[in-house]
């Protein structure tokens, strides 16, 4: 069977991982916003999967991240963004990145 | 209909919300921005000698007023030149509006004369920001930017715009409403009965208040709550002023170089109410022995903020005012007689040691002439350093929104371009600037604006010719390897303000202090007022940092060691 990136993620670096799921606008900032928030806390964001909704006036953002003590406060400032309209939260297992594991074979 | 540029429509934008003075330097990628602000019949612009001052003189007119205000800059290096003042102002949650000029669309991404990304550069230091990328958009970005500085916790917003978005041309039928702050979420009542009844079970009580006390506009109900529930008090260097330092339940502020009996009644309450702060590590020293014994209430309006540093057993989230009125009517009349009385034993025991008070040709003697001769109503501004932290420890607070000093981001250069944008905003209101000489140069070149704006400032400059703080922290924790803070040569203060055109007194050479300071106090127009102090005279007490704040080193004890 296939590893995983999820799995490989818990395996290699024995954390536990959350996803996020982002309601966003859609607009050249908006990642960047984001990605920084967890830059300047030296926490990574282990994928990224974004695409726009319907129109395109919004998107969605996917984040598989590994959880620490950090992950409250870093949800919080994600929150505080004016481009995030909502966040969810995930088990690490969420399909969304289960399924795109075929495409990150070494 | 009208037809009008770009431009024009951000003047017509920033008149519609209120904005009647505008610090700023103009530059190539601004200029149809500054044509169409030559027209404004109600915008007067102020004409800063460097974008960083700009920046500071919007956040003294923000922080006097509590409304946005907004400053403007050229693309490239002017665009950088904001960015301290910038993140300034994201620490102290001041509402600015930074409008950039920024090359045309069509030459971004190319390295062209004076492009700098300034948007992404500006992220970490805003709450929110903009490149506007048509004309369009800018109609509905500057009410937005608006909405953004002033809701909730205030904030920098950032607002860049291309030099062809500016020129071109847009059919406005009708104009935005002005951006407002919108109405914070109400406090959840059940979380209030939580909260009352904490504060009606404990025994040692004490109130721990910041700026957001200020920003809300709550020092009066803060008064109230203290004085009905009997509250020892004690303030961020953000929050004096939130209630006057005379105050009988008043310990004036906490932390790193706060009254001994400050921090020594927080080491002994079993119960904390925090309101509107943030548990800043200068406040809070070793933040796990902060307040060891004590339940913790927390109130802010931003949900970041509860829980970041130190767990709340009870959290209230929203406007700290609406929190407050929500409280007081549940306070029961309680007897804390001997907890009062335990906090007046360690006042007499341990109050604020002021050496040298009561001659003005002293570091706190300068600080309490100059409030003395000032009076009540006045601004007080400071640059960063021993100057600030004597005028938190010894200037008689007694208004909010008159105490303007850089606290969280400790930005030396703060305080005369503050005290300019405080003396635009309140003409009616002396001002006074607290500084040293390494701060006082590092935005010296205002005092040009200073003096063509006729503003009523007074610098007190208090000169030892070194970095103060940082000599005091080399010789305290640093086995005395005082190294690049002292400087070589000693620049004549004095002269370089007569070169800008201000009236001047030197303090080292009266022969009638108080006589010659009450003379320039009482002489409109700014002024610059020299004191020269002892490099070896240290701020005490002073809690080492990283060190719990029972661990005060006090003067007295230091001199005894020394000896």
């Amino acid at each position: 069977m296939q590893t995983s990136v999820l799995e490989k993620a818990t395996s290699e670096k024995g954390h536990c991982s959350t996803v996020l799921e982002l309601n966003v606008r859609n607009h050249p900032g908006v990642m960047t916003h984001i990605c920084g928030l967890f830059a300047r806390r030296a926490y990574n964001v282990e994928g990224i999967a974004c695409m726009p909704l319907g129109t395109g006036t919004t998107s969605r953002a996917w984040l598989l991240i590994n959880e620490d003590e950090r992950l409250e406060q870093v949800v919080k400032q994600v929150e505080k963004l004016q481009d995030v309209l909502e966040v969810r939260r995930h088990a690490g297992g969420h399909a969304v990145f289960e399924n795109l594991g075929p495409f990150f074979r070494p | 209909m009208f037809r009008m540029t770009g431009a024009e429509v951000l003047i017509r934008l920033l008149e519609r919300q209120g904005i009647q003075t505008i610090p700023g330097i103009p530059g190539g990628a601004n200029l149809p921005i500054y044509d169409a602000l030559s027209r404004s019949p109600v915008i007067r612009h102020v004409l800063a000698r460097h974008e960083q001052g700009a920046g500071f003189m919007a956040q003294g007119m923000a922080r006097v007023t509590g409304r946005p205000q907004v400053f403007f800059a050229t693309s490239g290096p002017g665009a950088t030149n904001t960015l301290t003042a910038l993140a300034d102002a994201k620490l102290d949650s001041v509402p600015v509006i930074c409008i950039t000029g920024q090359v045309p669309r069509s030459m971004i991404g190319t390295d062209a004369f004076q492009e700098v990304d300034i948007y992404g550069m500006s992220i970490p230091a805003t709450k929110h920001n903009f490149l506007v990328r048509c004309v369009e958009e800018l109609v509905q970005i500057i009410p937005e930017a608006f909405r953004i500085a002033a809701s909730g916790r205030p904030g920098p917003v950032l607002v860049d715009i291309p030099k062809d978005v500016q020129t071109a041309e847009i059919d406005i039928s009708s104009w935005p409403d002005p951006g407002l702050a919108e109405a914070p979420k109400a406090v959840a009542m059940q979380d209030v009965e939580n909260a009352a009844r904490m504060i009606n079970t404990a025994e040692r009580p004490m109130f721990y208040l910041g700026g957001g006390v200020i920003q809300s506009g709550a020092s009066a109900l803060a008064r109230t709550f203290a004085e009905k529930a009997g509250l020892p008090t004690v303030m961020t260097l953000m929050g004096l002023g939130g209630i006057p330092s005379g105050h009988p339940l008043s310990l004036g502020m906490l932390g790193m170089h706060a009254a001994p009996c400050a921090n020594l009644a927080l080491e002994e309450c079993d119960l904390l109410i925090a309101a509107g702060v943030r548990f800043d590590d200068r406040a809070t020293g070793k933040v796990e022995e902060f307040c060891p014994g004590a339940k913790i209430i927390h109130m802010d309006i931003d949900p970041a903020e509860l829980g970041k540093i130190r767990p709340a057993h009870q959290a209230l989230v929203g406007d700290v005012g609406q929190a407050l009125q929500a409280l007081i009517p549940r306070l029961e009349a309680r007897n804390r007689g001997p907890w009062l009385e335990r906090v007046r034993t360690l006042k007499t025991d341990h109050p604020m040691r002021l050496s040298g008070s009561e001659n003005p040709r002293s570091g706190y003697g300068v600080v309490l002439e100059a409030a003395r001769l000032a009076g009540p109503q006045a601004v007080v501004a400071t640059d960063v350093g021993q100057h600030q932290m004597r005028a938190a420890q010894a200037y008689p607070f007694d208004t909010p929104r008159r105490w303007l000093t850089s606290g969280g981001l400790g930005t030396m250069g703060f305080g005369l371009p503050a005290a300019i944008g405080a003396a635009l905003a309140r003409p009616d209101l002396p001002v006074i600037c607290f500084s040293g000489d390494g701060s006082l140069l590092m935005n010296i070149q205002e005092m040009a604006t200073a003096v063509e704006q006729g503003v009523n400032v007074k610098i007190v400059l208090t000169n030892n010719n070194a970095l103060g703080l940082v000599r005091q922290q080399q010789q305290l924790f640093y086995e005395g390897n005082l190294f690049a803070s002292d400087y070589g040569y000693a620049v004549d203060f004095l002269r370089i303000a007569q070169g800008f055109g201000m009236q001047t007194l030197n303090l080292d050479q009266s022969a009638d202090p108080s006589g010659d300071l009450e003379r320039i106090f009482n002489e409109p127009g700014p002024g610059l007022i020299h004191l020269t102090v002892d490099a070896g005279d240290n701020v005490y007490p002073m809690v080492p940092p990283g060190a719990a704040n029972s661990e005060m080193i006090e003067g007295e004890e230091h001199a005894d060691v020394c000896a």
